[in-house]
């Protein structure tokens, strides 16, 4: 009896996961679309809604070119997410191994109390910050902005509990041969770990790439600003020209969801790193 | 002999062990340690830009008296207790049904639920603010498919703009707390399930007596992960409403991000709002220590 009830309780099953799913993905990709669609669009059409594609594109890409300087905000950001995101990676990774490899009793007390600093909000350390790079005359130039981004205990925990799966006969073979430690890091470790280093580029690199509040407060002149900052300041007009700011959201999106595609594996593995 | 070559490596040991990680420690004590704590000192402190006076517990004393704080603080609570949980619910559901056994197009959906997270703040919330304008896509949607006669003034409302906000954040991030959710429900014995299967369990039960209990620290992990992200949300009210209309969507951040560096600077005042944030922050750290220490 209840064999021949099961099939169409579980087709309606069946039905609801898919259209839940559906729905779901729907509106994940919609705002993507309308970003597309709307960028060739004028901002009249986009403030009423028109879904359709228009013919407003080069106008757009035009105005915008003429309003900001693209391949100087493309090289502010990529410069300061770039060198961010390598020195973040370097320092990390130089941190993580120590903890790991080198272990003893005070270094031990010292990670927990890293790990305590986790939790500390950004909000709090800002303003400090701040009046730090004012006094090293810092402000407004990119160093202010990459400096603070580069002490991520994050990821120095990633590479710490990454470290854990790296084979030790190595490190002990390399000993026994009489390589120095720096030596064995760097022509050991490092090739060994390349997918942990990937998965943490990427993660670092779109956080960096991200970056808001902190540019906000320490970039002040234009020629230093970062595609974040001048999005922000074209989009908070009293009207702002939203064809024109579409054109900018596509170009501040593509590197990051290039990136994603193009790595998608090991963007899973990096930010899954602090639960395993 | 043997004992003095063991005291050499230990010493070798322990240099090589301090030379790895004293860079990082260095900067960690620079950008942070010492930060967090100027900012304590700070606290206590009150005045215009660089002028500044020792006032104790007067900015304290001056939280419980103004109104923008509370304001900012009611809000910034609205969003957590709010948008924490649906966000959690939807995740977990999402995951639920891509780790359903023969699941056509399992990759697709789990790329395009997931997509959203790799936007930037700023730019998402800019696609958020167009379409959520007046005359914009969302209320002609609303208008085409009939839920609505007269627009929802979305951006211009106290209500509507929180609610929109919301939608915002729960768009960007569900997909971020569902991937969490995935990879722990792949590590659930399957065999679990077809126990319950055969034992009659509905798949129902089977999500809230089966899925949720194993998955608690994980959902603990991203609960206290997204309270804390919300407790300093900035970028998109920043983006969106710009704190607007009359601060029904001013958050705790952008409060102090107003009072340092909008307004005549008061960096002492705003850092006491600050630690208002850390305040929480440790408290939540604490729960989930206390947690993760009764499971081990």
């Amino acid at each position: 009896m209840t064999q021949s009830l099961q099939p169409p309780r579980l087709r309606l099953q069946q039905f609801l996961m898919y259209g839940f799913l559906l729905l779901s993905a729907l509106l994940s990709l919609f705002p993507f679309l309308w970003m597309v669609i709307s960028s060739t669009n004028t901002t009249a059409d986009i403030n009423q809604g028109k879904f359709t594609i228009g013919s407003a594109l080069l106008e757009n890409i035009h105005k915008f070119a003429t309003l900001v300087d693209l391949p100087l905000v493309f090289w502010n950001t990529a410069k300061i997410a770039l060198l961010a995101t390598g020195l973040t990676l370097l320092i990390a990774s130089l941190a993580g191994y120590g903890f790991e490899v080198f272990r003893s009793r005070l270094r031990e007390r010292v990670y927990q109390l890293l790990l305590l600093t986790m939790m500390i909000p950004f909000a709090a350390l800002m303003i400090p910050l701040f009046t730090m790079m004012a006094k090293a005359g810092l402000l407004n130039t990119h160093w202010a902005v990459i400096l603070p981004a580069i002490a991520s205990v994050y990821i120095i925990f990633y590479f710490r509990q990454c470290t854990k799966a790296f084979p030790r006969e190595l490190l002990d073979a390399a000993r026994v041969d009489g390589v120095s430690e720096w030596k064995i890091f760097l022509f050991v470790y490092f090739p060994v770990m390349r997918s942990t280093y990937a998965a943490a580029f990427i993660i670092t690199f779109m956080a960096n790439w991200n970056n808001f509040l902190w540019p906000l407060i320490v970039l002040q002149s234009t020629e230093m600003k970062t595609i974040n900052l001048v999005l922000s300041s074209l989009a908070s007009a009293y009207f702002p020209d939203f064809g024109v700011v579409m054109v900018g959201t596509i170009l501040a999106t593509l590197p990051t969801v290039i990136v994603f595609f193009a790595m998608q594996k090991q963007f899973v593995q990096g930010m899954l790193g602090s639960v395993k | 002999m043997h004992k003095n070559n063991r005291n050499g490596f230990d010493r070798f040991y322990d240099v090589n062990g301090w030379a790895f990680v004293s860079l990082a420690l260095g900067l960690i004590v620079l950008f942070m340690l010492y930060p967090i704590a100027s900012s304590l000192w700070l606290s206590l402190h009150s005045g215009k830009g660089l002028v500044v006076k020792f006032v104790g517990f007067g900015n304290i004393i001056r939280l419980f008296h103004d109104p923008v704080f509370h304001t900012a603080l009611w809000n910034t609570f609205i969003f957590l207790i709010i948008q924490v949980p649906i966000m959690i619910f939807l995740a977990l559901i999402t995951a639920t049904c891509l780790n359903s056994p023969d699941l056509k197009w399992r990759g697709f959906f789990r790329t395009a639920i997931f997509l959203p997270c790799v936007t930037s703040l700023v730019a998402y919330s800019i696609l958020f603010k167009s379409m959520f304008a007046y005359d914009g896509i969302v209320n002609s949607f609303f208008h085409m498919v009939g839920i609505i006669d007269q627009p929802i003034p979305w951006l211009s409302d106290p209500f509507w703009s929180r609610v929109a906000i919301i939608a915002a954040i729960t768009w960007r991030w569900t997909g971020y707390n569902m991937i969490f959710y995935l990879a722990a429900m792949q590590n659930i014995d399957k065999s679990i399930y077809e126990a319950a299967k055969l034992e009659g369990v509905t798949p129902r039960q089977c999500f809230f007596n089966i899925t949720i209990p194993l998955l608690k620290p994980v959902i603990l992990f991203t609960s206290v992960v997204s309270t804390i992200g919300t407790l300093q949300l900035f970028d998109e009210p920043m983006n969106i409403t710009a704190g607007g209309p009359a601060n029904s969507t001013l958050t705790l951040s952008m409060y102090i991000y107003n009072l340092s560096f909008k307004f005549v600077p008061n960096f002492g005042y705003a850092a006491t709002v600050s630690y208002v944030i850390v305040i929480f922050a440790a408290l939540l750290a604490l729960v989930q220590f206390k947690f993760a220490k009764e499971r081990s």
